[in-house]
């Protein structure tokens, strides 16, 4: 059990030997604006104890004075390199609440974009990753596929990152033409691209040297510090809840999970780089039978009307009105929705007291749980390999401090 | 799919494993279940939620071997005030379960999990935080989100929302 202490200790270390450190919250290789405190004896750690919530913006609270469809954007800021995983996750526990049945075209393409949000967001981890370790150019690389990923997201939703595509009750728009054409000249060229990145790390003897037997995490240590994701799978526990307990249509899609028993920094990036090529294969799947149909549920008082029919039809601008004006009210309940994010379990757990407003949206974050595995990994070792296990569980901060 | 009723009678809800085996162990350890879209919540009475924990963990059929999440609702101005939420998950048997405590108003705390599973030690930090419930047991219960010299709890429902001015 990994111990904590005051997060704001003085410079007199109690033993004769050793001192404190502060790494961050500026350090680059925080990603972000994590602050460890480190009590150290020459290079080796001794302590370490995780200072969080510099980026701590209120979002739980803001979502209680919203509108229901209103803090579909602001789920987009809690995780800002996977916006539409999120978005999933919020709209998916709604929906729960609600009752509601989504068509099967807006669940493909939730998928599909879903998958590509997940690559996307292991290119941020890899290029970012490998340049903390000293690899410069896998960067290079992985940026250039992003931003392909980066506009086909452009095309569906206008913009890059903060998308907000998933609504409540399907999809926000039918996606524009060409883009299954953009996706499908991504899907076929990605895979020769993570043979490039795997060509400039995977056999490297640097990389080899700083990422073996670095930052271990046993599996009944993984499970105890609440680690999910491919930081769980890559210390061999076997649980990807796409495959275990699927949602929005995963169970129509076949897929490996891929995980390592070796629960070192190398064993994630093996997971990581393999999960992309999953991913690659799930949205090819996900293109060769995109279903026709609405990509909206048939709920006219919770779904906002066609534009189309809002300028021509009355009921369509009552609807329209209504929805704006005052939300839907959304039956009594609770409901906590867990989804794979690309960090791990992902979870909202919404209480709905039948008003238009959530009575409390609480959001799991996955880099929250596994940030506390971070000193059990690192104590005893040396400070250069911090930087290494900070990247290889893939913290993303805004989600960290909400 | 039009949404059934909750089921919130106790003698319907007994033949559910983790409630047959709480009831099993003291059954005056539960004071409430419900099923609800498809969730089992259960709700534990203050002293038992530790022993509740451990006691799902261990059993050989349910396994429930990982602790999601801890998070907390605040009722206020009904009593009891607060609900301290317990999200379980069996990662073998691909099941979750929801455990709850309420707690009143005047005297928000409980003991600490951190004993059972020390993934708690965020959550509960968390948890005092925002919402100003006290865990006892905890190795190193401070403030988490906020700066230590903030006054009040964020997320409490008498907390506006942009602040005091």
């Amino acid at each position: 059990m990994p111990q904590m202490f005051t997060p704001t200790p003085t410079l007199d270390a109690t033993g004769p030997r050793t001192m404190t450190l502060n790494m961050g919250p500026q350090h680059p290789s925080t990603h972000g604006v994590l602050r460890l405190l480190l009590e150290i004896d020459g290079e080796t750690i001794v302590r370490m104890m995780p200072d969080i919530g510099f980026l701590h913006t209120g979002i739980e609270k803001t979502c209680e004075a919203k509108f229901y469809q209103q803090a579909v954007p602001l789920t987009d800021r809690i995780d800002y390199l996977c916006p539409l995983t999120n978005n999933l996750c919020y709209v998916l526990a709604v929906e729960r609440l609600l009752g509601l049945e989504i068509p099967p075209r807006a669940q493909w393409l939730r998928v599909m974009l879903n998958e590509l949000t997940r690559i996307a967001s292991h290119l941020v981890w890899l290029g970012s990753h490998a340049i903390d370790i000293g690899a410069m150019s896998v960067f290079l690389y992985c940026f250039r596929e992003r931003e392909d990923v980066m506009r086909i997201f452009e095309m569906v939703s206008g913009q890059r990152m903060m998308t907000s595509y998933f609504r409540i009750g399907g999809l926000a728009l039918e996606p524009p033409l060409g883009m299954f054409d953009a996706v499908r000249k991504f899907v076929k060229r990605f895979p020769s691209r993570v043979d490039e990145y795997e060509n400039l790390l995977t056999t490297n003897p640097i990389w080899m040297e700083r990422t073996k037997k670095v930052a271990y995490l046993s599996p009944e240590d993984a499970v105890a510090l609440g680690a999910t994701g491919p930081t769980l799978r890559a210390s061999g526990i076997d649980i990807d809840l796409r495959r275990d307990m699927p949602y929005t249509g995963y169970e129509k899609f076949k897929f490996k999970v891929p995980i390592s028993h070796d629960g070192d920094v190398f064993a994630r990036y093996m997971v990581r780089v393999q999960e992309m090529r999953q991913s690659n294969e799930i949205v090819r799947q996900t293109l060769e039978g995109v279903p026709e149909g609405p990509i909206k549920a048939d709920a006219p008082k919770i779904v906002l009307p066609d534009r189309e029919k809002m300028k021509t039809q009355m009921e369509a601008l009552i609807y329209h009105f209504k929805i704006v004006t005052e939300g839907f009210p959304v039956p009594a309940g609770e409901v906590y929705q867990a989804v794979e994010s690309p960090r791990g379990e992902m979870g909202y757990y919404v209480v709905s007291d039948g008003s238009p407003k959530p009575y409390r949206v609480h959001v799991r974050a996955p880099s929250f749980a596994n940030l506390q595995a971070l000193p059990t990994m690192c104590e005893g070792r040396l400070i250069a390999d911090v930087v290494a296990a900070i990247g290889s569980i893939d913290i993303v901060l805004g989600e960290v401090d909400r | 799919m039009p949404l059934a009723p909750a089921i919130t009678d106790l003698e319907q809800l007994k033949e559910r494993p983790p409630l047959a085996r709480l009831l099993g162990w003291d059954a005056d350890a539960v004071e409430a279940a419900k099923f609800d879209r498809d969730e089992l919540t259960i709700v534990v009475k203050r002293p038992a939620i530790r022993q509740a924990c451990a006691l799902l963990r261990d059993d050989p059929a349910l396994q429930f071997n990982f602790l999601a999440d801890i998070t907390g609702v605040d009722w206020y101005p009904s009593e009891p005030r607060f609900e301290v939420v317990y999200h379980l998950l069996s990662i073998p048997r691909h099941q979750r379960l929801r455990l709850k405590v309420r707690l009143a108003g005047d005297d928000p705390s409980l003991e600490s999990i951190t004993s059972v599973w020390p993934s708690a030690n965020f959550f509960e930090r968390e948890v005092y935080d925002l919402f100003g419930v006290r865990f006892s047991g905890h190795p190193n219960l401070r403030r988490i989100m906020m700066p230590e010299d903030w006054d009040g709890h964020p997320l409490r429902k008498d907390y506006p929302v942009e602040g005091y001015r």
